[in-house]
């Protein structure tokens, strides 16, 4: 909405005509400028300026919603009311259901503990028919520290869902819905994010699942400001998508020793 | 008052000055059509110039009947106006008390604390608390919740919802009886319909929306708490240029002070850390420096103390700074007993 044209927003054609001639095209260029600064720089009184940017407000702000009408929505659309129930008992009763949609899950523990293992058990679970209790749908498994094992993946299959599994077919079935990225480089793992926005809720996509974030950030740059601007573009992209195709996101990150602050 | 700093456009302030018109005295026994002729503009633009001038001076002049400056009040009159200033309360006893009561209307107050400390959880509380109705000492309002971050939990707010109405129903059995038969039982769902949300993506979605919340407001009169979760977040990236963003900080603060003044209703802003290099170490504070620290009226910051969670307030023209120990549990926010802490799990 931040880019949306000030051409295209209903003013009056007369004030639409003075922000196009001084070149402010877009909102964001509108908003940045206080009423004062505008009106110096569009040359019109404070009271047109102010019912533009006002007018311009109006259509830029996101729409109202009530937390009830959020809550419809969800419990209409959703299966589960919008959770992936990882089937361990405590853990799922702890999150109201499993790990939510729309938002970002973080897993951080220490090197062994069974990080992969669980994204790999999840991205199972997610692939799962309906009818079994899972999602029936694709998965995206970007898996930025090279861990990812399909054999093993098979392996856990066949051990929690022998049912499915041991049908004909099932496995090769179930691992087909698994896509695994292995971007080497921060800027490849931007792109298959881009890409992966676009295609997301046409390919029936249910799970993201990204191993480790750590990783992809850590080798590329040094700590500092840079690296934070971009750990801070990265996440809220993610971000971004969860709500928009209102998936589950889960991401993996690492445990470090800081300096205590 | 000079011309220059009039809110007129700069062809008008150009004519003007050209006409020999310089000060405000000059102006001020002009007939609208003699400006006209002389700036050579239409009758309705020397009407409008008019008026502001008018508006100009009278910051100048004395007002001669009861006010010596108009738009003043005296400091008495500001002592009553804030003895009748509503709070919403926090639902922590110490918090309310270091807090004078709860969050103040008519001011912003600036919440901050490490990920994890209970911002987002607060800012939820006071969305659901600012609804407890009049006869239950609250203040009957509805909330405005503008969700920068997208971590606004449903799922806690229909939590703090029911446990919100729940304590109240155990209330009206020590109050008076009669309230009892008159009183028709709050719906969770209710709470939640009184909770206005907007899921702002960008700081110029944030900025149209702190711009739109005049019209929004004036739409719904009975809004009583703004808040904003989190202020930081969009302002803490995409900023290559530092002058503007203080800039536009510096606008969106003044504007939510304007919409607190104005619509009577307590304006909360919640705020992330940062680390801050002084003298060879690395200090937390809260995030958008010190420019953007002046223009909060009251700061509190929410830190952990060992296994407790405290709330300190950092900075108040009117309360001392005092620490209280508050404690997030299932139903929201409590007041701390020794049984509800932090489980360790580093």
């Amino acid at each position: 909405m931040a880019n949306k044209l000030i051409s295209e927003m209903g003013l009056p054609t007369s004030i639409a005509n003075i922000f196009a001639a001084r070149n402010i095209t877009t909102a964001k260029e509108a908003l940045s400028l206080t009423e004062f600064e505008l009106m110096e720089l569009l040359d019109v009184g404070m009271a047109r300026v102010t019912s533009a940017v006002a007018h311009i407000s109006e259509i830029v702000s996101p729409p109202t919603q009530t937390a009830l009408s959020l809550m419809e929505q969800r419990v209409q659309n959703e299966y589960m009311a919008g959770h992936l129930p990882t089937r361990l008992k405590g853990l799922d009763e702890a999150l109201g259901g499993g790990i939510p949609f729309g938002v970002l899950t973080e897993l951080v523990g220490p090197p062994g503990i069974g990080k992969t293992q669980f994204c790999l058990k999840l991205s199972l679970l997610a692939s799962l028919p309906a009818s079994y209790g899972g999602l029936d749908g694709r998965v995206i498994y970007i898996d930025a520290e090279s861990k990812f094992s399909s054999r093993r993946m098979i392996e856990i299959g066949s051990k929690s869902f022998p049912e499915i599994f041991h049908v004909e077919g099932m496995a090769k079935e179930m691992a087909g819905r698994i896509l695994v990225l292995r971007p080497t480089s921060l800027s490849e793992f931007t792109e298959s994010l881009q890409q992966i926005k676009i295609s997301l809720l046409q390919n029936h996509v249910k799970l993201l699942v990204i191993d480790s974030m750590a990783a992809l950030v850590t080798g590329e740059y040094d700590q500092g400001p840079t690296r934070q601007h971009s750990l801070g573009w990265h996440i809220s992209f993610i971000k971004s998508i969860a709500e928009f195709s209102r998936i589950p996101i889960v991401v993996t990150n690492q445990w470090r020793a800081g300096v205590k602050l | 008052m000079e011309l220059a700093r009039l809110p007129i456009s700069a062809s008008q302030r150009g004519k003007l000055i050209s006409a020999g018109y310089t000060s405000f005295s000059s102006l001020s026994s002009l007939s609208p059509s003699t400006l006209a002729q002389d700036l050579k503009i239409s009758d309705n633009e020397a009407l409008e110039i008019l008026r502001v001038v008018s508006q100009g001076s009278r910051l100048d002049k004395p007002d001669g009947s009861h006010a010596i400056v108009n738009g003043a009040q005296t400091a008495w009159d500001m002592l009553h106006e804030e003895e009748s200033l509503k709070c919403i309360t926090t639902s922590c006893v110490d918090l309310d008390d270091i807090l004078g009561g709860g969050i103040k209307c008519k001011e912003v107050t600036e919440i901050g604390g490490v990920p994890g400390i209970g911002k987002t959880q607060l800012g939820i509380q006071l969305a659901v608390n600012v609804q407890i109705p009049v006869n239950y000492g609250g203040l009957g309002g509805k909330a405005i919740y503008i969700d920068t971050e997208g971590s606004f939990m449903l799922e806690r707010a229909l939590q703090i919802a029911e446990a919100c109405i729940e304590d109240m129903s155990g209330n009206s059995d020590f109050l008076q009886k009669d309230f009892q038969s008159c009183q028709v039982k709050a719906q969770p769902k209710d709470f939640l319909q009184n909770i206005f949300y907007f899921r702002v993506c960008s700081y110029t979605e944030q900025i149209a929306m702190i711009n739109y919340l005049d019209k929004f407001i004036s739409e719904h009169k009975d809004v009583n708490v703004v808040i904003i979760d989190s202020v930081t977040f969009h302002f803490r990236q995409d900023f290559d240029d530092l002058a503007l963003r203080t800039r536009l900080l510096s606008g969106m603060a003044l504007k939510l002070m304007k919409l607190a003044k104005k619509f009577s209703l307590a304006v909360v802003l919640l705020n992330q850390v940062t680390t801050k290099h002084t003298e060879g170490s690395f200090q937390l504070t809260l995030a958008l420096g010190d420019s953007w620290s002046h223009s909060c009226t009251n700061r509190v910051i929410l830190y952990w103390n060992g296994d407790e969670r405290y709330a300190y307030i950092d900075k108040s023209p009117s309360l001392r700074s005092a620490s209280a120990p508050y404690s997030v549990t299932g139903k929201g926010i409590r007041t701390a007993t020794s049984k509800c802490k932090r489980i360790k799990i580093m």
